[in-house]
């Protein structure tokens, strides 16, 4: 396995600008998710790794070779793509021996490989059939065993859980983890859905109109967003985002919301104080907010709107100021629409975004 | 464009096809043309498109041809839509029914030419069949090319070959109606008639236009199916081509002859581009 | 009220059906006829009038028609003109259809239209020319010329159609093929073609049959090297009748045969799908 190295990448359409000066080192044996709506460049940056599109600048390096002006069967990659790419007219041994044979293996070899793998994906009992006559979960597994049958330094996913339902979907996903954790390949893998690169990935990279805007671990890009849309992208409910003013006030520094005052730690208040423009917008996700049934002090006032129970937890709209925010509370938390409420926002947990220019700031 | 990088693959694989078709489409255009408005010396004239006009059979030929024309064309587009509507009412057996119907696609004009000549000949089936119904003692001369019954031979010849080509145009545009329009016609009220005359009709105006303007274009060129049928008795525009090339050996004419088919085919085609776009306006 | 609607549902039903039928009948009794008259023995095809079931069947007429004249030869000239059209129309026209299929281009519009808009140029209109250049040539009244005439004929259909075959074959699975140790071509002949072929296959089924049946071209472009419809337009006024009948015939069996192989095919290819 190896390491891979994309510097300076770009990638246009006519006019679009698919992927533009994008730079990644996936670490060998790591496991890194590209993340992001769709249209953000991240399959065709997968694509241009894989050779299946030809970048107009920029190189590619993978296991320390310069890959960039090789075709795909140079490059020692295997791929997964997102309609499974399974050969209709081969057996689903075939399909699994599909890059053996292409390397010459010698008979015997290929049997083993692709046995091998057929165990790993639990397929063994499908060889003899063919693509037509399997399920679509059972086509992404001969899909998948294809791919780890070779001796491939780099393994590429194009949203490979995409097409399926949601129960199989998340079953495959605790699969797929367990499997290339076992056979410890480097692996880049595309996703739209955040809970999956969430839940996958060693590190997320988070792109947007062909740029990455993020790259760190999945807690840190949770946790600490890098600006306003990462943290409105990522987690469900997305993050609640208030507008604010920062203000000192008798030594101290403070931010006016809609819905009431907020008092930064000092170091954080320290950040804010140095800011050219004074307008913020404080970012709390909806589990950070504690939810209180009377007045306290340092909490603010807000009015139910929507009361969801969801079964683990209830998801409440509140009407904070002129805002609305989500909020998470214990199912049985009992919350009425109309019913007035106080909310203690978790201040370690803030994020705060200098308005401005949608950046997240962080003290040193 | 970074010319290093510009994919030539598609071009190369389309060079074939497009050197063939400038050496035996294009050319031979460019070459009718010369032939039917020059002389043999190289000199332009516009003498062989007089003659054509002035000779008797160019007359007798196009008049034959429009007949034909205007009896079969409408003719073929109801009975195709008949078969295209059958089709979308799922009856049992529709898939031999789609086949049977497309049969005549294989039929050669000049076989189903003699097919209905074995009709309509003096001994033949239809002779025989009227004769079983005791309509008839003495076998008619159908074929009598006095009579208009050639005529009407030649167009249940045609319409029997010919109609399969319109009908799976037809059938084709059917199914790519999305069944949801006739449905919502059917839940707001619309009959049977109101849903074809007010839903799929419209829809289907594009697969009309370009079945029509596909069978206008090999109606002009009728010629085999005539011959079998009628023989010597009747003459159509592509029949005189050929006379005027094989018989009279003059290459001249018979070029004349394909030019003015190929200036008919473009009209109607023409036509039929604008009027059905006035008739989706009035439909509406 | 229920009743009305249900017993007029039901007229209309069977009113469809009858309507079906009858149509269908329409079709299939002239082709009954034919091949009645051809496996007719001489005395029968002249008698009248005709019973219109069999009653006596015999090879008569057909070995009188196999045995005439040339007849064999143009039959064979026939396979052999409809083959040559085949393999050449596929082979030009194949590689265009899968360029239209799989690439974006400048020009591709261009040519598309270009292609499309041949259709309305009769074929009158490119025998007579080519006649007198294949003169020219010395390739007058020789099989392969009435070939070309057709694969000129055939061009643009096939390459339409084999377009829309590959672009059934989807894409992913040629790129997974080279990902996976193919280059271009290998991922071509492993996995589009084989999954091509059966649309392949029905595309040059139809030109045989197109060329199978044609006439007016083939007629103007021999004299002696005749295909079976050449052959018998020109000998049409001359041929007694069973003559006609068992032409007629022998043009048609080979093509309606063909067809029924190819139907399913043929009918996704037009976009027409059975239940």
């Amino acid at each position: 396995m190896a390491e891979i190295q994309v510097k300076s990448v770009r990638k246009t359409f006519g006019k679009v600008k698919a992927v533009w000066d994008v730079d990644l080192t996936v670490h060998d044996r790591e496991f890194v998710v590209l993340l992001g709506p769709s249209g953000c460049g991240k399959t065709t940056l997968l694509r241009c790794i894989a050779g299946l599109e030809r970048v107009d600048q920029g190189h590619i390096y993978i296991g320390q070779r310069n890959v960039t002006d090789l075709p795909p069967k140079r490059r020692q990659i295997a791929m997964v793509f997102q309609n499974y790419a399974v050969f209709p007219h081969l057996t689903v041994f075939e399909n699994v021996a599909f890059g053996l044979r292409m390397q010459h293996k010698p008979k015997d070899e290929v049997k083993k490989r692709v046995q091998a793998a057929a165990e790993l994906l639990h397929i063994e009992e499908l060889l003899d059939r063919y693509p037509a006559q399997l399920s679509g979960g059972q086509r992404q597994r001969v899909a998948v065993a294809r791919a780890i049958a070779i001796d491939a330094l780099v393994l590429l996913m194009d949203e490979p859980l995409s097409n399926l339902d949601a129960l199989l979907r998340l079953e495959m996903r605790a699969e797929l983890k367990r499997l290339l954790q076992e056979i410890e390949a480097t692996t880049l893998y595309v996703t739209h859905d955040q809970v999956e690169a969430l839940s996958l990935g060693d590190r997320i990279a988070v792109m947007r109109s062909g740029q990455i805007l993020q790259y760190d671990t999945p807690l840190n890009v949770y946790d600490k967003p890098a600006n306003l849309f990462i943290g409105g992208f990522i987690g469900n409910p997305p993050m609640n985002f208030l507008d604010g003013e920062v203000r000192t006030e008798d030594g101290q520094v403070v931010v006016h919301t809609g819905g009431g005052d907020i008092y930064p730690p000092s170091d954080v208040g320290a950040m804010l104080s140095r800011l050219k423009e004074p307008s913020v917008l404080v970012g709390i996700r909806a589990e950070n907010i504690e939810t209180l049934p009377a007045p306290t002090k340092g909490a603010l006032q807000a009015e139910v709107l929507v009361v969801e129970p969801l079964g683990s937890h209830n998801l409440i709209t509140m009407q904070l100021g002129p805002e609305q925010v989500k909020v998470n509370t214990s199912a049985d938390f009992k919350a009425q629409p109309g019913q007035a409420l106080w909310l203690r926002l978790n201040i370690d947990k803030i994020c705060w975004i200098e308005k401005a220019t949608g950046r997240a700031m962080y003290p040193d | 464009m970074n010319l290093k990088r510009f994919n030539w693959e598609p071009y190369l694989l389309l060079l074939p096809s497009i050197l063939y078709l400038a050496l035996f489409f294009a050319w031979p255009m460019v070459q009718s043309f010369g032939l039917a408005f020059r002389t043999d010396d190289g000199q332009l004239t516009l003498a062989h498109m007089q003659r054509m006009f002035n000779d008797v059979g160019f007359t007798k030929a196009l008049r034959n041809t429009v007949m034909l024309i205007i009896a079969i064309v409408p003719l073929q587009f109801i009975l195709a839509l008949i078969m295209a509507l059958l089709m979308m009412e799922r009856l049992r057996g529709s898939d031999m029914l789609v086949y049977i119907y497309s049969i005549p696609l294989a039929i050669s004009d000049l076989a189903a030419g003699i097919i209905w000549f074995s009709i309509f000949t003096e001994r033949g089936y239809l002779n025989s069949f009227l004769y079983s119904l005791g309509v008839i003692d003495k076998p008619f001369l159908f074929l009598n090319y006095q009579t208009k019954w050639p005529l009407v031979a030649i167009v249940l010849a045609e319409v029997w070959r010919a109609t399969s080509i319109v009908f799976v145009v037809l059938v084709a545009g059917l199914q790519s109606i999305p069944r949801d329009y006739v449905e919502a016609a059917e839940v707001f009220g619309a009959g049977w008639f109101a849903r074809v005359w007010r839903v799929i009709l419209p829809l289907l105006r594009p697969s009309i236009q370009t079945a029509l303007i596909l069978r206008t274009i090999l109606a002009v060129q009728v010629f085999a199916v005539v011959s079998a049928i009628a023989g010597r008795g009747m003459t159509v525009l592509a029949n005189e081509a050929y006379l005027w090339y094989r018989e009279y050996r003059n290459p001249h004419l018979a070029a004349t002859y394909a030019m003015f088919i190929l200036t008919i085919s473009l009209i109607t085609a023409f036509i039929y581009l604008r009027a059905l776009r006035t008739k989706e306006e009035m439909i509406l | 009220m229920k009743q009305k609607t249900f017993s007029r549902r039901l007229i209309g039903r069977v009113l469809a059906y009858l309507l079906a039928i009858l149509i269908a009948l329409w079709i299939l009794i002239p082709i009954y006829f034919i091949t009645v008259a051809a496996f007719s023995p001489k005395d029968v095809i002249y008698s009248w009038p005709k019973s219109l079931l069999p009653q006596t069947i015999s090879l008569e007429t057909l070995l009188f028609f196999i045995n005439a004249q040339y007849v064999l030869d143009s039959l064979w000239n026939s396979v052999k003109v409809a083959l040559l059209t085949l393999v050449i129309s596929l082979v030009i026209g194949a590689p265009a259809g899968y360029a239209l299929a799989r690439y974006i281009f400048p020009g591709k519009d261009v040519y598309r239209i270009m292609i499309l808009s041949t259709r309305a140029f009769p074929i009158v209109i490119l025998s007579i020319p080519l006649a007198v250049t294949f003169m020219q040539w010395d390739l007058y009244d020789k099989l392969i010329s009435v070939a070309l005439l057709h694969v000129a004929m055939a061009l643009p259909t096939t390459i339409l159609v084999t377009s829309s075959v590959f672009m059934g074959v989807s894409k992913e699975l040629e790129e997974a093929a080279t990902v996976f140790g193919c280059n271009r071509i290998q991922a071509f002949t492993r996995v589009a073609l084989p999954l091509a072929l059966p649309g392949l296959a029905a595309s040059a089924i139809f030109t045989f049959v197109l060329s199978w049946n044609e006439v007016f071209a083939a007629t103007i472009l021999t004299i002696q090297n005749r295909t079976l419809p050449a052959r018998m337009f020109v000998q049409l006024a001359a041929s007694p009748i069973p003559f006609r009948f068992a032409g007629g015939f022998f043009i048609l069996v080979p093509a309606v045969v063909f067809m029924f192989f190819i139907r399913r095919y043929l009918f996704s290819l037009w976009g027409i799908t059975l239940k």
